[in-house]
């Protein structure tokens, strides 16, 4: 089961994204879903994955899907606290040399600065 | 065995002859007494011969009527009729003989009267026991135990008689008219079976009223008669001597007489009865499931046409209005269209209105109403919503012109109908939908048929190395895909690829794929350039949100050379044999389709290595390392390598078939979640 949360901060201006549990085929809709709403609302935003355990490739689609979007849109994104297992998956298909990532949230806010 | 119609025959002839001896029998005692001359022959043979026309006449009818396929109670009256009137036709004919010869010598000549009267024996009997068996049929129709058992017992102390009867008695003997008292009494008591009666309708009740009559006329015609031979000459044999005969007609008289009253009585509640029989049949019919190939509309008018003669109605509208199933449909009975609206309007506006359903299961959108109407020409309606799966679908509307015109009963009876049509309308859907599903169940075994095809179906082995390779789709179709293609004489390119997602869209971007890398390899292109072009054919394929990682290799078995790229797929594993060490090759890469623009090439890093014979070089897809067990432990690169260790020293089928029960092992199921492939190359 996948676990959406957001939170909204004024100052500094940024939009948070917290993604747990499993991200796989059915649920990734829902992913899609919050960075969508994240990339209308806000052109910063991090997305904290500390709580993700699992993410399938149709997961990892979603993400790719908008790396173009948020080049045009000229969108802060950074990704930020990934188990080194979740990290691995990333690393692997190569997402890590197009996405932001950091270990946690400070150097994710450093990093949108 | 003598067959059914054999025994009719022989019951037949039998009867025939033993008639005519009976006669000759009597005829001459009758003969030898008015001559004075003493005759050999005792009493007992002429009555004995009787008895076994009689029985010869019970064996025909039994196997004539009583085992009849037609059950039909009129043709079974017929019958009783049409014998009953050539035994009258006869008698008539005998009366008129005597009327012409009354004078004559041959008119009163004892021994013409007497065989003209044993000829009238033979009818009568013949026509008693028609009687007999037909009454029996309609005596146990719809039979009990109880009921059998008693009429058993009646049928064979009325045989019983007949061996009573071979010992001549006069009618005032005690012992006579004691068996005969015992007779009426059981057969009193049988005659108030008369089930069969209910199952006429009027017009076969008027007729059975009148063979019944007919049959009692017949009976008292034929009594007149014998009673009058019986005055008129010395007879050699009175039949009424006979208890058989006089409990026969007994019977058959109070029969007729109870039957006769039944009937009467029944006449005037026949048409409820017929009523219920009608409903019976019509929700019978709605309750068939629809066949194949016809349409739900059939159903609706069923419903229409059953409601409207179920409750006398002289008008009706049934309206049928399902988006979701795209049905539309408006039936009519006696009543226009364009005014179905205008009795809605006085509907909402009446007064008198009744909602009919109960508290639990009120909801305001499917509501039953019987309401009394202004200002149109009906003045009461009965409304039903008609509703499939809880979802309201239509509106049964039954009018009448008389004010209240629905009972509690038409209420009841309505209310089943539309629900058996809802019923009947639902597993109709509910087939049809099973049927798509079947279809789509096939569809997708073709899809699995033509994907597979996809594979290569076996991989040749070569000089340079030995291969072999397994794939498994979670679903009925995967996103895997392996291929070899054979450059030259020295080098082979190998690929692995796995598309993002499962199942069918997964299938046909592998196809894609399939296509990619069919035409790519044909211009002999080395590893990075390959996937630059594969990543731009691929960008203007796939899904927004699919992409492809492929592993691409070329092997040179001239100079044991191994040049490859990795876009994304999970990292190959290779087996040393010199120093017996396992590694993966974590080269650089990115997904194909992930980066649909020209800055691709930078994310192709391209390794070369050279191998070494027994070198053992794995590649898989992620279903392998992601395979989970119970604790949602994923297997791993690290089980990967170790089953790698273990079984390297085999053949690539074994090598193979050796990771494969290490990974069911550890996960403990019997299939996995996801497309899994394993390819294994050996090195000579």
């Amino acid at each position: 089961m996948i676990k959406i949360d957001n939170h909204i901060s004024d100052d500094p201006a940024y939009y948070q994204l917290s993604i747990g549990g499993e991200v796989d085929a059915s649920s990734s809709i829902h992913l899609e879903e919050g960075l969508k709403d994240a990339m209308a609302a806000s052109k910063k935003i991090i997305v904290d994955l500390t709580e993700l355990e699992y993410i399938s490739s149709a997961g990892l689609g979603v993400f790719m899907s908008i790396i173009q979007d948020l080049e045009n849109k000229d969108i802060k994104f950074v990704i930020y606290g990934m188990e080194p297992k979740v990290f691995e998956v990333f690393e692997i298909l190569g997402l890590n040399q197009l996405i932001t990532i950091k270990e946690n949230k400070d150097q994710a806010l450093e990093a949108i600065k | 065995m003598i067959s059914q119609k054999g025994i009719i025959r022989l019951s037949v002839i039998l009867g025939i002859i033993f008639w005519s001896l009976f006669t000759i029998v009597d005829l001459m005692a009758l003969f030898s007494e008015l001559n004075g001359i003493a005759f050999g022959i005792p009493p007992f043979v002429s009555n004995a011969l009787l008895t076994l026309f009689i029985i010869s006449l019970i064996l025909f009818y039994r196997f004539n009527i009583g085992q009849a396929e037609s059950v039909n109670f009129v043709d079974l009256l017929w019958r009783v009729f049409v014998s009953g009137l050539i035994a009258t036709v006869v008698t008539l004919c005998i009366e008129f003989f005597f009327t012409i010869f009354a004078s004559s010598k041959v008119g009163s000549n004892t021994l013409v009267i007497n065989f003209l009267y044993h000829v009238n024996i033979g009818l009568v009997i013949a026509f008693l026991v028609s009687t007999f068996i037909v009454w029996k049929r309609l005596i146990l129709y719809q039979k009990n135990k109880s009921l059998l058992a008693t009429w058993q017992l009646y049928e064979y102390a009325l045989i019983g008689t007949l061996v009573f009867d071979l010992f001549s008695h006069n009618y005032q003997d005690p012992a006579f008219l004691t068996v005969y008292a015992i007779l009426v009494l059981i057969g009193l008591y049988l005659s108030f079976n008369l089930k069969w009666i209910a199952y006429l309708n009027f017009k076969q009740k008027w007729r059975s009223i009148l063979f019944v009559l007919l049959v009692i006329i017949y009976i008292w015609y034929f009594f007149k008669t014998l009673m009058f031979f019986s005055e008129k000459v010395q007879l050699v044999r009175d039949l009424l001597d006979s208890v058989f005969i006089l409990s026969l007609i007994t019977f058959i008289i109070i029969y007729c007489v109870i039957a006769l009253l039944v009937i009467l009585f029944n006449l005037p509640t026949t048409s409820v009865f017929e009523k219920k029989l009608e409903e019976a049949v019509n929700f019978q019919r709605l309750s068939q499931s629809i066949p194949a190939g016809e349409s739900e509309e059939k159903v609706y008018e069923i419903l229409l046409d059953s409601s409207v003669s179920a409750v006398y109605s002289e008008a009706a509208w049934l309206q049928i209005s399902d988006p979701n199933k795209n049905v539309e449909i408006t039936l009519t009975h006696n009543l226009d269209k364009e005014l179905i609206p205008v009795i809605s309007k006085a509907v909402n506006n009446s007064r008198f209105k009744k909602i009919l359903n109960s508290d639990f299961e009120r909801n305001p959108k499917s509501l039953k109403i019987s309401a009394n109407l202004k200002e149109v020409n009906f003045r009461s309606i009965l409304q039903f919503p008609v509703t499939v799966k809880g979802e309201k679908i239509g509106v049964l509307a039954l009018l009448k012109e008389v004010n209240d015109g629905f009972n509690k009963e038409m209420i009841d009876i309505i209310d089943t109908f539309v629900n058996q049509a809802s019923i009947s309308v639902e597993n109709f859907r509910l087939l049809n939908e099973a049927i798509i599903n079947e279809r789509y169940k096939e569809e997708l075994k073709i899809a699995n048929r033509v994907q597979n095809k996809l594979l290569p179906d076996r991989l040749e082995p070569c000089a340079a190395y030995d291969i072999h390779a397994l794939s498994q789709a979670a679903d009925e179709v995967g996103g895997d895909y392996y291929d070899v293609y054979q450059l030259d004489e020295e080098r082979t390119a190998l690929i692995i690829g796995d598309v993002s997602g499962k199942g069918t869209s997964a299938a046909f971007h592998m196809a894609q794929m399939k296509g990619v890398f069919q035409s790519l390899v044909q211009l002999d292109l080395d590893p990075k350039e390959f996937l630059v072009h594969a990543n731009n054919a691929l960008s203007r394929c796939l899904e927004s949100t699919s992409f492809i990682t492929v592993s691409f290799f070329v092997i040179d078995s001239k100079t044991k050379q191994i040049t490859f790229a990795r876009a994304g797929h999970c990292p190959s594993l290779y087996y040393c044999a010199e120093t017996g060490e396992t590694k993966y090759f974590k080269n650089r890469g990115l997904g194909l389709g992930i980066l649909r623009n020209f800055n691709f090439h930078k994310y192709v890093q391209v390794n070369e290595f050279t191998y070494q014979a027994k070198d053992v070089l794995v590649l898989y897809t992620d279903g392998i390392t992601e395979a989970c067990n119970d604790k949602k432990e994923q297997f791993g690169y690290d089980r990967l390598q170790s089953a790698l260790t273990k079984h390297a020293d085999q053949s690539p089928a074994t090598i193979q078939q050796g990771i494969i029960d290490d990974l069911y092992e550890f996960c403990g199921k019997e299939s996995l979640n996801d497309d899994y492939t394993l390819l294994i190359v050996k090195f000579n």
